[in-house]
């Protein structure tokens, strides 16, 4: 915490002599040895660390798959596949980079979910959660450059339908559209240029992680209380060995998990059609992006209608992008002076309402909208046609034969018809996902801000050491 | 803990949509009876035998339209691979491997002294012998069809979950429907059209099989356009341009394992799913000590946590 005394003693010669120079091993021990903890941080706060770990390992592994790449249409599919039968253990480097990703992303939504219930993102640390929105929308854009590069369907298609998306911003739309792709497709001059992107970005990504860590050293630790650090004897612990050992532990389960995706089932999180080489004259049945990109997916696919002069497609973008953007404001949105959800009954419901609505549009997005979800009625058959004299009506049969026997009496009468389908009305998947759309947006712009005035927060402790000791206190640390 | 539990759900949610990801219209492959060995946990290997009865299936069969371009022939012998032999740890000095290579005419990379290109004998640090020159010439090969290489085939099918690819190379070959149910009938023109019967008791509908076109339950793909009947109750599935290619006895096994349909579809998606990841024997091998090594590492650090922790009311 900024105004916490150093206490590092440079014990031998040269370190004092580096100490009067460049006092870097006193910022590392005064940030991550002697850094006053709130006690009570329970396993929901493990996920920086092991976010840490996750940024390492990506980059460690890119490094080397870029070694081996080749960045060109023709030959960036056979050369992943290369590293992946003849580069020694490049099918455990890449399987670890291509795994990665997807824990990287599972780790995030759990650190970015805490974060929301347990208020991190109030005052004082409206930066360290701004700051880390900007992290989370570079860590897409890097996911969304890497996911072209072994050049299959999905990365393809995939990148041309995000593209698109730039096309729907009205005047500059087109002119960002093809300056993305580097030409008027998606082609190797794009493959390029988001090849070294997706090697630029993660060191972006690195840079503002380390702003991030400042903007959290200032302030400290958010906790599970929400209560802020009243007597740093009282509350907190040193970071080293208390929250290292406690860090290290939860790391290794969760490499535990990533080791049983890496060995068991390297593939399962990612899409077949990736691993059938890019072809733009065939279009894959169903475009979708990688898992954790779904919600996202959700939200731009829900919006189907206009609103005025802005047209369902632009919508649809603005949308989306407000779903990230309306997390930049989220400080000036909550209204609430309790920062914990333990101690916020009615909001805590909402929140919980909020998780499962994300997961739930993480469902639709892998969904085809028109897919029903529950049907009501019957598949009706609908015969269309057009008599001898030019007519044009269609009828609505519930049985094959009547519907048959129709049609060829239609077509011996010398009229065109046809048979086809109607789809019995039904809640479908797009009906989900906009009614979870607006619940998404109605957390942020209308509960968290109308429940704030309204709500009595109950049972907040009067200090972090207190919740500890006390009798009702609720567990920080349920052991599994 | 009740975030815990809400997260549980939702990822079982979640899970469920992620199986939803490539469904299409085609009935869901399943494994054969008894599963695949290398998918069992926690070392599944490939079945050797199967897997070289599943290369002799590849060679005499599939070959003449379908390549295998990602792979050398060296792979065969290489550690996991379906030839590997002990006594050649480098899989170029395996005199099977150099004969299966030499059987075919490839044409070399670099020209001939004075300039002109040239066909030799391939080695087992070349490439498979692609069928066809270029994708033009297998279109016009076959009816405009391409087939497509099967190196990394097992891989692109399924959900991405060990076997699924193999289970769906294996349905789609043994489950055309059997020549009995395909009848013929004199069309207006005077050819004949083909066509299928659907039956559940009595017939519900006809499915046409155009020319050149295979009707496989397994291949993703839309009917409707050939189905007449309630187009409620189209069947699953789609046409591919490939005939049925394995009918009973089509290859001779050497080992004299008895070669019905299914054994051969067996056998060639075995070894095509090694053909899709050479490398997947290290991985499962890799996989135990790996885990035993982080359960290790995680109980150490419980214990020192514990420990360092004991005095600290938290």
């Amino acid at each position: 915490m900024s105004g916490h005394e150093s206490t590092y003693k440079p014990a031998s010669g040269f370190t004092k002599w580096l100490d009067s120079r460049l006092p870097i091993i006193r910022l590392a021990h005064d940030s991550f040895v002697d850094f006053p903890t709130p006690k009570n941080l329970n396993y929901w706060y493990t996920f920086g660390g092991i976010l840490a770990i996750c940024l390492a390992i990506q980059i460690i592994t890119g490094v080397v798959l870029a070694m081996h790449y080749t960045a060109s249409v023709s030959e960036a599919f056979g050369s992943v596949e290369r590293i992946m039968r003849d580069v020694p253990f490049g099918w455990l480097v890449r399987n670890i980079h291509m795994v990665g990703a997807s824990m990287f992303f599972l780790a995030v939504y759990v650190h970015m979910f805490r974060g929301l219930y347990y208020g991190s993102y109030k005052a004082p640390r409206e930066v360290l959660w701004i700051l880390g929105c900007v992290i989370f929308l570079l860590m897409m854009a890097t996911a969304f450059l890497g996911y072209m590069l072994p050049w299959g369907q999905m990365s393809l298609h995939g990148a041309n339908v995000i593209i698109n998306l730039f096309g729907a911003i009205p005047l500059v739309g087109e002119g960002i559209q093809s300056w993305l792709m580097g030409g008027p497709s998606v082609g190797n001059q794009t493959l390029n240029r988001f090849f070294s992107l997706h090697y630029l970005l993660p060191f972006m990504i690195a840079g503002v992680v380390i702003l991030h860590i400042w903007a959290l050293h200032v302030p400290g630790n958010n906790n599970p209380t929400g209560v802020e650090v009243q007597d740093v004897k009282k509350d907190t612990i040193p970071f080293h060995p208390y929250y290292t050992v406690k860090d290290g532990f939860a790391i290794v389960v969760f490499l535990m998990i990533f080791a049983v995706f890496v060995f068991y089932a390297p593939n399962v999180l990612g899409h077949a059609d990736n691993f059938i080489e890019a072809n733009p004259l065939v279009t894959p049945a169903q475009i979708v992006p990688e898992w954790y990109l779904l919600p996202f997916y959700a939200i731009l696919r829900a919006i189907t209608f206009d609103l005025g002069p802005i047209d369902a497609k632009l919508l649809g973008v603005l949308f989306m992008f407000g779903s990230i953007a309306v997390l930049f404001v989220l400080p000036w949105l909550d209204t609430a002076k309790t920062k914990s959800m333990r101690y916020r009954p009615v909001a805590k419901q909402f929140f919980f309402g909020f998780v499962i609505s994300c997961l739930l549009l993480g469902w639709c997005g892998a969904s085809n909208p028109d897919d029903p979800l529950i049907a009501m009625g019957e598949d009706k058959l609908i015969v269309s046609y057009i008599d001898t004299a030019g007519l044009e009506g269609t009828r609505t049969f519930d049985e094959y034969e009547a519907a048959a026997e129709f049609r060829d009496e239609q077509q011996a009468a010398g009229a065109t018809a046809s048979m086809a389908v109607k789809k019995a009305p039904a809640f479908t998947f797009k009906i989900l996902s906009q009614i979870l759309t607006a619940y998404y947006f109605a957390y942020f712009l209308l509960i968290l801000p109308i429940l704030g005035l309204r709500e009595k927060p109950k049972g907040e402790p009067d200090s972090i050491h207190k919740s500890v000791l006390g009798d009702h206190a609720p567990a920080a640390v349920p052991a599994e | 803990m009740t975030i815990f539990r809400t997260l549980l759900v939702g990822l079982g949610a979640m899970a469920l949509g992620l199986s939803a990801h490539a469904a299409g219209g085609s009935k869901h492959a399943e494994a054969p009876e008894g599963g695949w060995s290398f998918a069992k946990v926690p070392a599944g290997q490939i079945d050797k035998e199967s897997a070289q009865r599943g290369f002799q299936v590849y060679k005499e069969v599939c070959a003449s339209c379908h390549g295998l371009k990602l792979l050398s022939y060296r792979n065969l012998g290489e550690k996991g691979g379906p030839f590997y032999d002990d006594a050649y740890p480098n899989a170029n000095d395996n005199p099977l491997v150099k004969a299966i290579a030499a059987e075919d005419e490839i044409l070399a990379l670099e020209p001939d002294e004075s300039g002109d290109p040239f066909y030799r004998p391939a080695r087992p640090s070349d490439r498979f012998r692609s069928p066809y020159p270029n994708d033009q010439a297998a279109r016009a090969a076959n009816g405009g069809a391409l087939p497509p290489d099967l190196s990394v085939i097992t891989k692109a099918r399924g959900h991405g979950a060990e076997g699924q690819g193999a289970s769906y190379v294996y349905s789609l070959l043994s489950g055309y429907p059997d020549a009995e149910k395909i009848k013929s009938k004199k069309g207006d023109d005077g050819l004949n059209i083909n066509y299928i019967e659907f039956d559940k008791g009595e017939v519900v509908g006809t499915l046409l099989q155009p020319t050149g076109q295979y009707y496989n339950p397994y291949m993703p793909g839309d009917v409707t356009a050939q189905w007449a009947g309630d187009p409620r109750h189209k069947p699953y599935g789609g046409f591919l341009a490939m005939a049925p290619q394995l009918p009973e006895g089509r290859v001779e096994y050497m080992d004299g394992t008895e070669a019905t349909t299914e054994q051969m579809a067996y056998d060639v998606a075995q070894f095509l799913h090694w053909a899709g990841d050479p490398k997947q024997g290290q991985r499962k091998s890799l996989a135990l000590p790996v885990l035993i090594y982080l359960l290790l590492l995680t109980i150490l650090l419980w214990f020192s946590y514990k420990r360092i922790w004991r005095n600290v009311k938290h």
